[in-house]
């Protein structure tokens, strides 16, 4: 047992934890009861928990679903502490209501984490709320009052009754001022694998996605964008577009007026919008063909950047760019001195002593989300008021974007979230729902904004391209005396400083420089750490080979190191459990065992969102091409709430992870993606996924952390470790499937 | 005016003969389980079966299922109760679940043309339809276990 894990585990023998609302007390039971907007029986317990007389249990999930499962696994950790029968209890998708129902974000992997706490104390208030009504209905001590899944028990008179028959006493009962929450070890519904509440949903065909949504009357709008970054309308002629059938409208949209201070989330590719309107989907996708538009170069652009608290002027370059180009000045700039991000003991020194120095160059390109949904909104907004519905992972982020640009007060400012079709960072940045609200101001109706497949590939908020020189400075002993990393990228760098080998090493330097862009960027699954990952761990994996040690004892020997003797401050990582994710993963999978040695094998681990993921992936040849046939892993991000959903999660991190490695990238030429659909963006398929992903999780009851994102990044490094093995070479640009056959797309 | 039967059930649609079945579907007549993903016939999310062969009905002009037989993922069994939905559930297939009614779709058919479909046929059968979320190996997993289903006569 780790130090923490201890620590943990005697706070809570006591029997429970107590806590004191901090948040919880925003609600009052009273205004509930009062709210028009509840049909007739359902009684409100709390902002999460509503219950009718009958029993049925109905849980407010408040983050938005792409996939990751909250839809389920959130409301499992209020029915937990709530002690209800999860089979009688129903989901729902909570509105936007950041009073009621917190920060509703999904992101950075901190849907479970961030309603850890307030989720438990909500179900543990309710229930106390429940028992106390309980108690004085039947005159008896609180104390004495107990409950089973879903009913309410007084041992020594016999009675008992479910909390149905006290739903609407318990809702006039103060909220109490603090609440004992479970011991781990009593944890019932949490750590048992639950169905997917929206499971039948799915495999009947139910309108479920914003892309599903409608309304009588709505109209279907399309933007039509310029054919390049860099690029500008210059005019329009649209008089054959608007005879074709069903068109209602053609106009120019600006979305930011001059001088509006964008958020860190208002991101978007284009300002000025050609919009396509008309009757349906089919229809204005034909106009658009006969849209006749002139576009210009835009030149230096300005934005006016808000964030943060301070207001700044970003210059926009104009240049119509291309890969080949981005590629040579990113390899000017990597020769320039860079901006120093940490620096431990004398690493210049070190590396001019250094009996062998290992240098090499990692580059990987753009990534497309291409969530299976392409972007979309519904909006209808009016002088009054504004309802928008629709798949984006963070409303609180627009909503503030929407009441400036609309000249509407938040309250009358509707967001629903449907469940979206894949996220990935992509729907973190709402700027189609400001442009959908605007169109639909424009044109007075109820509309939906879609996305083409090609739109939403050309026009992407993209994961940056990067590129990172590693080196490494040995000793005559072969010993690892100091550790370079100097990372860049378009138009942000990759690096993150203070993580692993961070703090296993004397003499350490990070530094990070970056070349400014008109391709937009933005957060894409785990941002940063999916190239960091990459690169670093193949970088660990050649240097193990030079110093004559087993990859994993390598990471093992360093990781001891900075647990025991830590260099420097600010290590983000935990070096127990980062070395316990190896210790399983090497346990699992057979690390030595004769029997695997048919196998190219490859591993890799890192660290993000707080948590740790080790993979080792199995590589065979399989109709002359390399393949990834099954893969281990294990993962420490503490309680796991749905463990076959977690599994799934992590299965689909693998597989996304080699198909990103083999075959995921964006490349331009004079602005414009060269890939526009699948045909030539190439997403992994049925026969190019493992056989057997199988995957572990570390035991203990620390509070959980991250998971959508922490397995995806070490899956590139495994691969790239498990193709040196296969094919005898090592692999430093990505995509690798162009390289098997001697090109690149870099 | 153009004549189909989707879902065992008649329809009768005002609109230009090239249409894709796919935007008849979800535009004209509100049937949104089937996707739209790419509309270039490289993803699958927008797969019917047309006299009960799967088709990609993005790139299926509603003239050419007129008066044919259209299965949707709303039509595919009465009862939610096809071995394909019963052994995706079972098995909690989908993540975000956009792809999946094309996977259930194209599933479905192989499991009529191949009763007991070894892991290359689900390849090859399969190979049209992304998954994005990557649940490929539980959707193998599914269609073996729909084959299963279906070969014990659990067909409910
Ligand atoms: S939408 Fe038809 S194949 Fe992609
Ligand atoms: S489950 Fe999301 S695309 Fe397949």
């Amino acid at each position: 047992m780790s130090r923490r894990t201890f620590l943990k585990t005697s706070a809570l023998a006591g029997g429970g934890l107590m806590i004191s609302f901090t948040w919880l007390s925003a609600f009052s039971p009273a205004e509930a009861k009062s709210d028009p907007a509840l049909p007739g029986n359902w009684v409100e317990i709390n902002g999460y928990i509503k219950i009718t007389p009958d029993g049925t249990i109905k849980i407010l999930n408040p983050n938005p679903e792409f996939g990751q499962n909250v839809m389920t696994s959130l409301p499992m950790i209020i029915a937990e502490e709530l002690d209800a029968d999860w089979q009688r209890v129903v989901v729902e998708m909570g509105p936007h209501d950041s009073v009621k129902l917190g920060p509703q974000f999904t992101g950075g992997s901190n849907s479970v984490r961030m309603y850890w706490k307030p989720l438990r104390e909500a179900g543990a208030a309710a229930r106390q709320m429940l028992r106390e009504a309980a108690a004085q209905t039947w005159g008896v001590p609180l104390e004495e009052v107990t409950t089973t899944s879903g009913v309410l028990y007084h041992v020594k008179s016999g009675k008992s009754g479910a909390y149905g028959s006290f739903a609407s006493k318990a809702s006039g009962i103060p909220l109490p001022k603090e609440v004992k929450l479970k011991e781990a070890k009593d944890f019932k519904v949490v750590g048992s694998s639950k169905k997917n509440v929206e499971g039948r949903k799915i495999v009947t065909g139910g309108p479920l996605f914003g892309l599903d949504y409608q309304q009588p009357g709505m109209l279907i709008a399309m933007i039509e964008h310029p054919p390049a970054f860099g690029m500008k309308l210059k005019s329009f002629d649209a008089s054959e577009a608007l005879r074709m059938p069903g068109i209602t409208d053609v106009f120019t949209q600006k979305l930011y007026e001059n001088g509006f201070e964008q958020g860190g989330f208002d991101t978007r590719t284009f300002n000025d919008l050609l919009v396509v309107v008309g009757k349906t989907t089919w229809e204005v996708m034909q106009a658009r063909k006969k849209l006749k538009a002139l576009w210009e170069p835009a030149g230096d652009t300005k934005d006016t950047m808000g964030g943060r608290g301070q207001k700044r002027e970003v210059i926009v370059p104009g240049e119509l760019e291309s890969t080949d180009a981005q590629l040579r000045k990113m390899q000017e700039y990597a020769a320039k001195p860079a901006q120093q991000l940490r620096k431990d003991g004398d690493p210049e020194t070190a590396f001019k002593n250094a009996a062998q120095v290992i240098e090499r160059t990692y580059n990987a390109p753009f990534l497309a989300h291409n969530c299976m949904e392409p972007m979309n909104f519904f909006a209808h907004v009016t002088e009054e008021k504004a309802l928008l519905v629709g798949p984006l992972q963070a409303p609180g982020w627009t909503e503030p974007t929407l009441a400036k640009i609309l000249n509407l007060p938040p309250d009358k400012i509707e967001i629903r979230m449907t469940r979206m079709g894949g996220g990935f960072g992509r729907r973190a940045y709402g700027h189609y729902l400001t442009e959908a609200a605007l169109i639909s101001r424009k044109v007075k109706a109820p509309v939906k904004l879609v996305y083409t497949r090609e739109d939403d590939m050309t026009y992407g908020i993209y994961r940056p391209m990067y590129t990172a020189t590693y080196r490494a400075a040995l000793d005559k002993d072969k010993k690892l005396v100091a550790f370079h990393v100097k990372g860049g990228g378009i138009p942000e760098h990759p690096i993150h400083a203070n993580r692993f080998p961070a703090g296993a090493v004397d003499n350490y330097l990070a530094e990070g420089w970056q070349i400014p862009s008109n391709i937009t960027i933005g957060a894409f699954r785990a941002p940063r750490s999916n190239f960091n990952a990459a690169a670093e761990q193949s970088f660990l994996d050649e240097l193990a080979e030079a110093m004559g040690k087993d990859p994993i004892d390598l990471r093992l020997e360093l990781l001891k190191r900075a647990k025991e003797n830590p260099v420097g401050k600010n290590n983000e990582y935990d070096a127990d459990r980062y070395a316990g994710i190896l210790k399983l993963v090497q346990e699992k999978s057979g690390w030595n065992k004769a029997e695997n040695k048919k196998y190219s094998r490859g591993v890799a681990a890192y660290f993000c969102h707080n948590s740790y993921a080790a993979h080792v992936v199995d590589m065979v040849m399989k109709d002359g091409q390399p393949y990834v046939e099954r893969v281990f892993s294990a993962i420490d991000c503490g309680i796991v709430i749905n463990p076959d959903a977690a599994t799934n999660m992590v299965q689909g991190a693998v597989v996304d992870g080699i198909g990103n490695a083999f075959y995921g990238g964006l490349t331009h030429k004079n602005g414009a993606a060269e890939q526009t659909n699948f045909h030539n963006y190439r997403i992994i398929r049925m026969h190019e996924a493992p056989k057997k992903v199988e995957v572990h999780f570390v035991q203990n009851d620390i509070d959980p952390t991250g998971l959508g994102e922490p397995p995806f990044p070490p899956v590139f490094g495994a691969v790239a470790n498990a193709l040196y093995k296969s094919v005898g070479k090592r692999f430093y640009q990505q995509p690798f499937s162009p390289q098997l056959n001697n090109s690149s797309i870099l | 005016m153009i004549k189909l039967t989707i879902n065992k059930k008649p329809y009768q649609v005002e609109v230009d003969p090239d249409t894709p079945l796919l935007w008849v579907l979800r535009d004209a007549l509100g049937l949104v389980g089937t996707k739209y993903g790419c509309g270039v016939a490289q993803c699958g999310a927008c797969v019917v079966h047309l006299n009960g062969e799967a088709v990609r009905s993005c790139v299926t002009k509603v003239s050419r299922a007129a008066g044919q037989k259209v299965v949707t993922i709303e039509g595919l069994a009465a009862k939610a109760d096809h071995p394909v939905q019963k052994a995706w559930l079972e098995l909690d297939v989908a993540q975000c679940g956009y792809c999946q009614s094309g996977q259930i779709m194209a599933a479905a058919v192989l499991l009529k043309e191949n009763k007991n479909p070894t892991d290359a046929d689900i390849d090859a059968a399969m190979a049209g339809n992304i998954c994005r979320c990557g649940t490929y190996l539980r959707i193998r997993e599914a269609i073996h276990l729909a084959a299963e289903m279906q070969r014990k006569g659990s067909n409910g």
